[in-house]
C-alpha cells in the first residue's frame, strides 16, 4: 500500500491489477473481490447472500463466474474471489448461466413464493421449477444475511444456522427465546424475503420469542428503540444509558 | 527410559535397545485392530496370558496386542514371530493348543491357518499368503510388529530416525525439496502434491504457523486412518514433527473423530510418551527446534473432513467449509498459515525422509507415487486393509488380494473413494489404480475406500444409498449441494418406488453437472459421482426401473412382486404364519393365494417357503 498526500487529506492508493472481464481489460484495486470489480465496471452479476456491509461467504452461488483459460476453466463465486493480475473472467458464459439457472430453479422449488427469487428467476427465463416443493409456504433461502448481520454488525450472535442439509434453519440456541438478543431487528430488516417475524404493539416489540419494551423519547415521547438495544449501545460506547433516551429528532 | 538430551543420546539409546533385543525372541501378537477387537481379541489375549503363565512361559514368550493385521475377514488374527505364522479366527478355546503345539513344540496348528478361498490350499506363513504377498506395506509396515503403546517398539523399528536426520543434516528447505521430489500426494482424497502445499506455507508470511493432521475419517466402510492412528501413532507424530520443522510451525493439532476412542487414547498416550522423552516440547533434544501437539476431537460430522470445515471446527465454529482462496496454507487456522494433511500422508513422511525421495518416487505410476492403503470391503472373500503400489490394477486388488467375489458370484462393480466416489464396472477391472486413472472413469481416489459389489446389488439402490448419506451429511451452506441433494434423492426415490419417468434421467444428469460445477466444496462437487457413474455404466438398470417397473437385482422393495405358484405350493401354511398382514389365505394342504393389495413386500413368505413356491420378480 502506498500513501500519497493530496491537497487536503491523506488518501490511500492501493496497487492495481489488470484483469479481463468478458474480454474487456480493466483495472481493479488489489484485494477487491471479482464481484465488486465487475459491478464497478457495470457488469451485472446477480446475488442473494451478498451485502456490502457484511463479509461474503459464498452461500447462494448466484454470483458464479467462470475463470481461467479454455479448457481449464472453473466456476468460482465472485463475491469472495479476489482480483488477480491477468485473470480471465467470464460473467455470462454458457457454463455460468447453466449453473445460475440451476441454482435459481432449485431455490424456486424451495421457496416458490419468495418474490426476490421469482424475480431473479424470471430474469433468467425461469417461471416454474421442474423440482419438487416440500413446503409451499417456505420463504427462508438460507442466505445467512441475518446471522452475519447479528454477528458482524450488531455483535451479539443471538441467532445462528442450526443443523445440516435435511433440517437446516436459522435458529436461536436450542430453539429457545434468545438470551443474547437485544431486539434490534437487524435480522428482520436485512432479510431479503421478509421471513423473520416480528411485531410491535403497545410499546412492546416481539422477536425471536422475546418481548422487548420500547423506550419512549424523554422529550417527544415517541418510541426510539428497545431499551435492551439502547443498553447495548451504552455498554459498547461507555456512555450513560440515559444519553440514548432522547430520539434523534429531539437531540 | 531417559529423556533424550541430545540427538546422539537418541542414537545411542536405539543402539542399546537393539543390542538388548533378541531377534529370535518368541512373540505372540494378537490383533487388536478395528476388525478383531469386536470379535473378541481381548479375550484371546487374556487366554494367552493365562496359558503362558500356566505353562511357565511368561519370561520366554512375549505377548503383545498389535494394530490391525490386515485380513479382517478372518478375525481374530494372531501372528507368531519370528516365524511369522498366521493364525486366523482364533478363539480363547484355541489358545492352549497354539501354546502347546506351536510355542512349545514348533508345530503348526493346521485348522487355524489360512485357507485359500478358491483352491482350498493351506498356508501358514505370512509371506506366502496371497493377501499379503501382493502388498507393499510402507504405512502399514509396523502395524503387526509393534505394540502401539510402546515407544521402545517404535524406536526399535527405526522410529524417530527421520526426525534425527532432519535435525542433524537437513534444512527446512531441504526437507520440502525431498518431499516434493518424492512425488507424495495427499492421501485424504484431493491428491494435492504435499511438497507444494508445504512450500506455499513455508513461504507464507508470518511468525506463527500451524500444522494439522486430518483424522476425521468418515467414509462408510473406511478404516485405514483409524488403523494407523490406533496401530502406529508415533509414525503420525514423527511425520508431523518433520512437517512442522519444514514449514516452521510450533504447534499442531490432530483432529480425530470422537467415534474413535481407541485412536484418541493411543494418540494421547503416544503424545505423552513423546513429551516425556523430549521428542515433543520446546528445544527438542537441544536442537533449538520446538513443537507440540494437541488432540482436537470432532463430533462426527462427515463434512469436517473437508479442510476448511475442519479448521472452523477446531476454532469452535460450525463445521462449514469456506470458499478458497485463501487456501489454508495462506490463511488457515485462526487466519494463520496452516498445513493440513491426512493421517496416511503424515505416516508416509518419516519413511520418505529415512529411505530417500528417490526410493519413494520409484514406487507407483508416473503421476502418483508410493503406495495407497485401501479398505477392501463388500462382496469379496477377504475383506481388510491392503497397501499396494499405485498402479496396481483393480483386478489384482479384488481377485488376488481379495480372493475373488464371495460365493463365487459375478463381479458387478466397485465403488472407490467413499460415498462421493463413482461405481466402476467390470470393463475397467484392468485399470491401474491411481489418482488420475480413477478420475478418468468417473470416480475418485478419495481416502481409499473400496466397496465391491456383486449381482445382488441394485445400482439405483446403491446410488440412492450414497446420496442419502451425503444428504444427511452435507452442511447445507451452499444452494447447489443442499437443494441439489434434496432433489436428487427425491428423484431416485421416485424411480425406486416405480414413479420414475424417462425425463427424470436427463434432469438428474443436468443437476449432477450443475452440482459438480457450482458447489462450494469438494463434498458438493463430487456428490454427483455415484449417480453420474451409475447412469453412465448401468443406465439400463435405471431404464428397467422406470419402464418395466422392475428391479433386476430384486433389491428395490416397492418394485417387487411376490406370488405363489399353485403347482408347487403344498399348503403347509408356513408362509401364512409368517405374513404380518394376513395377505395369504387358503385351506390347509391346498394352494395358497396372495392378495397383492394387502402385500407389504416384506419377503417373509419367500424366506419361509421350503418348497420354493413363493416367487419374486
Amino acid at each position: 500500500m502506498v500513501w500519497k498526500i493530496t491537497d487536503e487529506t491523506f488518501e490511500t492508493i492501493t496497487e492495481e491489477v489488470i484483469l479481463s472481464i468478458d474480454g474487456i481489460s480493466l483495472r481493479a484495486p488489489q484485494g477487491q473481490s471479482l464481484l465488486m470489480a465487475a459491478r464497478h465496471h457495470g457488469f451485472d452479476i446477480p446475488t442473494l447472500c451478498h451485502h456490502s456491509d457484511l463479509p461474503s461467504e459464498g452461500n447462494c452461488r448466484l454470483c458464479l463466474v467462470e475463470i481461467g483459460e479454455h479448457p481449464r476453466t472453473r466456476l468460482v463465486n465472485s463475491c469472495t474471489y479476489p482480483v488477480e493480475a491477468g485473470l480471465l473472467v467470464q460473467t455470462a458464459s454458457e457454463k455460468v448461466l447453466q449453473g445460475r439457472r440451476m441454482v435459481l430453479e432449485l431455490l424456486l422449488a424451495r421457496c416458490p413464493k419468495a418474490k426476490i427469487v421469482q424475480d431473479l428467476a424470471a430474469q433468467m427465463g425461469i417461471y416454474e421449477s421442474r423440482f419438487k416443493t416440500d413446503d409451499p409456504e417456505e420463504l427462508c433461502i438460507l442466505c445467512g444475511l441475518c446471522v452475519r448481520a447479528c454477528r458482524e454488525v450488531v455483535g451479539v450472535s443471538a441467532i445462528s444456522m442450526a443443523h445440516r442439509t435435511p433440517g437446516k434453519l436459522v435458529a436461536t440456541p436450542f430453539l429457545e427465546a434468545a438470551e443474547a438478543c437485544i431486539g434490534c431487528g437487524s435480522c428482520a430488516f436485512i432479510c431479503p424475503t421478509g421471513v423473520i417475524p416480528y411485531t410491535e404493539k403497545d410499546g412492546v416489540r416481539t422477536i425471536w420469542g422475546r418481548d422487548f419494551p420500547l423506550q419512549p423519547c424523554n422529550v417527544c415521547g415517541n418510541f426510539i428503540a428497545p431499551t435492551a438495544q439502547l443498553e447495548h449501545w451504552a455498554k459498547i460506547t461507555g456512555d450513560p444509558v440515559e444519553h440514548y433516551f432522547v430520539c434523534k429528532d429531539c437531540r | 527410559m531417559p529423556k533424550f538430551e541430545s540427538l546422539d543420546h537418541l542414537r545411542e539409546y536405539r543402539r542399546q535397545l537393539l543390542a538388548r533385543r533378541d531377534p529370535q525372541q518368541l512373540q505372540v501378537l494378537v490383533c487388536a485392530g478395528p476388525g478383531c477387537l469386536p470379535m473378541g481379541s481381548e479375550e484371546v489375549a487374556a487366554a494367552f496370558k493365562e496359558e503362558l503363565q500356566a505353562k511357565g512361559l511368561e519370561g520366554k514368550v512375549l505377548l503383545k496386542e498389535s494394530g490391525c493385521q490386515g485380513l479382517c475377514a478372518r478375525a481374530v488374527r494372531v501372528i507368531l514371530r519370528p516365524r511369522e505364522i498366521c493364525y486366523q479366527q482364533v478363539t480363547p478355546e484355541d489358545v492352549p493348543e497354539i501354546v502347546e503345539a506351536t510355542l512349545m513344540n514348533g508345530q503348526v496348528v493346521d485348522r487355524l491357518i489360512y485357507e485359500a478361498p478358491l483352491t482350498g490350499s493351506k498356508i501358514a506363513h505370512k509371506s506366502e499368503i496371497p493377501f499379503y504377498r501382493g502388498q507393499q506395506p510402507i504405512v502399514l509396515r509396523k502395524l503387526d510388529v509393534i505394540d502401539p503403546e510402546s515407544l521402545d517398539d517404535y524406536l526399535a523399528m527405526g522410529g524417530y530416525r527421520g526426525l534425527r536426520k532432519i535435525l542433524t543434516e537437513m534444512t527446512p528447505e531441504a526437507v520440502i525439496d525431498a518431499v516434493e521430489r518424492s512425488g507424495l500426494r495427499g492421501r485424504g482424497g484431493g491428491g494435492f502434491p504435499t511438497g507444494r502445499k508445504w512450500r506455499v506455507c513455508h513461504e507464507a508470511e508470518g511468525e506463527v504457523k500451524f500444522i494439522i493432521c486430518n483424522g476425521d475419517e468418515g467414509d462408510p466402510g473406511a478404516f485405514m486412518d483409524r488403523a494407523v492412528m490406533e496401530g502406529d501413532p508415533h509414525a503420525v507424530i514423527e511425520g508431523m514433527l518433520i512437517g512442522a520443522y519444514a514449514i516452521g510451525a510450533r504447534k499442531g493439532y490432530i483432529y480425530v473423530r470422537h467415534e474413535y476412542p481407541l485412536a484418541v487414547k493411543r494418540l494421547q498416550l503416544a503424545i505423552g510418551q513423546a513429551r516425556q522423552f523430549g521428542l515433543l516440547g520446546s528445544n527438542i533434544m537441544r536442537s533449538g527446534f520446538g513443537f507440540d501437539l494437541k488432540i482436537a476431537r470432532g463430533a462426527g460430522a462427515f463434512v469436517c473432513g473437508e479442510e476448511t470445515a475442519l479448521i472452523h471446527s477446531i476454532e469452535g465454529f460450525i463445521g462449514e467449509p469456506s470458499p478458497r482462496p485463501p487456501y489454508p496454507a495462506q490463511a488457515g487456522l485462526w487466519g494463520l498459515p496452516t498445513v493440513i494433511n491426512n493421517v496416511e500422508t503424515w505416516a508416509n513422511v518419516p519413511e520418505i525422509i529415512n529411505l530417500g525421495p528417490e526410493w519413494f518416487a520409484a514406487i507407483g505410476t508416473e503421476n502418483s507415487k508410493g503406495t495407497k492403503v485401501f479398505s477392501l470391503v463388500g462382496a469379496v472373500n477377504q475383506t481388510g486393509l491392503v497397501e499396494v503400489p499405485m498402479g496396481t490394477t483393480l483386478r489384482q486388488i479384488i481377485f488376488e488380494l481379495g480372493g475373488g467375489i464371495r460365493q463365487d458370484h459375478e463381479f458387478k462393480a466397485v465403488q472407490t473413494g467413499g460415498p462421493s466416489g463413482g461405481c466402476i464396472p467390470k470393463e475397467f477391472l484392468d485399470l491401474p489404480v491411481d489418482y488420475d486413472s480413477l478420475q478418468s472413469v468417473g470416480s475418485i481416489m478419495g481416502s481409499g475406500g473400496m466397496i465391491v459389489m456383486d449381482h445382488t446389488s441394485c445400482m439405483v439402490d446403491v446410488a440412492r444409498y450414497f446420496l442419502s448419506f451425503l444428504f444427511e451429511e452435507s452442511c447445507g451452506k451452499c444452494t447447489p449441494c443442499r437443494e441439489g441433494l434434496r432433489q436428487m434423492l427425491f428423484l431416485l426415490d421416485e424411480i425406486i418406488h416405480g414413479r420414475g419417468e424417462e425425463a427424470h434421467l436427463a434432469l438428474m444428469e443436468e443437476l449432477c453437472a450443475a452440482m459438480a460445477d457450482a458447489s462450494l466444496c469438494g463434498l458438493g462437487q463430487s456428490a454427483a459421482n455415484p449417480v453420474l457413474s451409475t447412469l453412465k455404466y448401468f443406465r439400463q438398470e435405471y431404464e428397467t426401473h422406470i419402464r418395466d417397473k422392475k428391479c433386476p437385482a430384486l433389491v428395490c422393495r416397492p418394485l417387487l412382486k411376490y406370488s405363489i405358484d399353485p403347482e408347487t405350493c403344498t399348503g403347509c401354511l408356513a408362509c401364512v404364519r409368517e405374513c404380518p398382514v394376513g395377505a395369504i389365505t387358503g385351506l390347509k394342504k391346498q394352494p395358497q393365494e396372495l392378495d397383492q393389495e394387502l402385500c407389504i413386500k416384506c419377503g417373509l413368505c419367500f424366506e419361509s417357503c421350503q418348497f420354493e413356491a413363493v416367487k419374486v420378480e
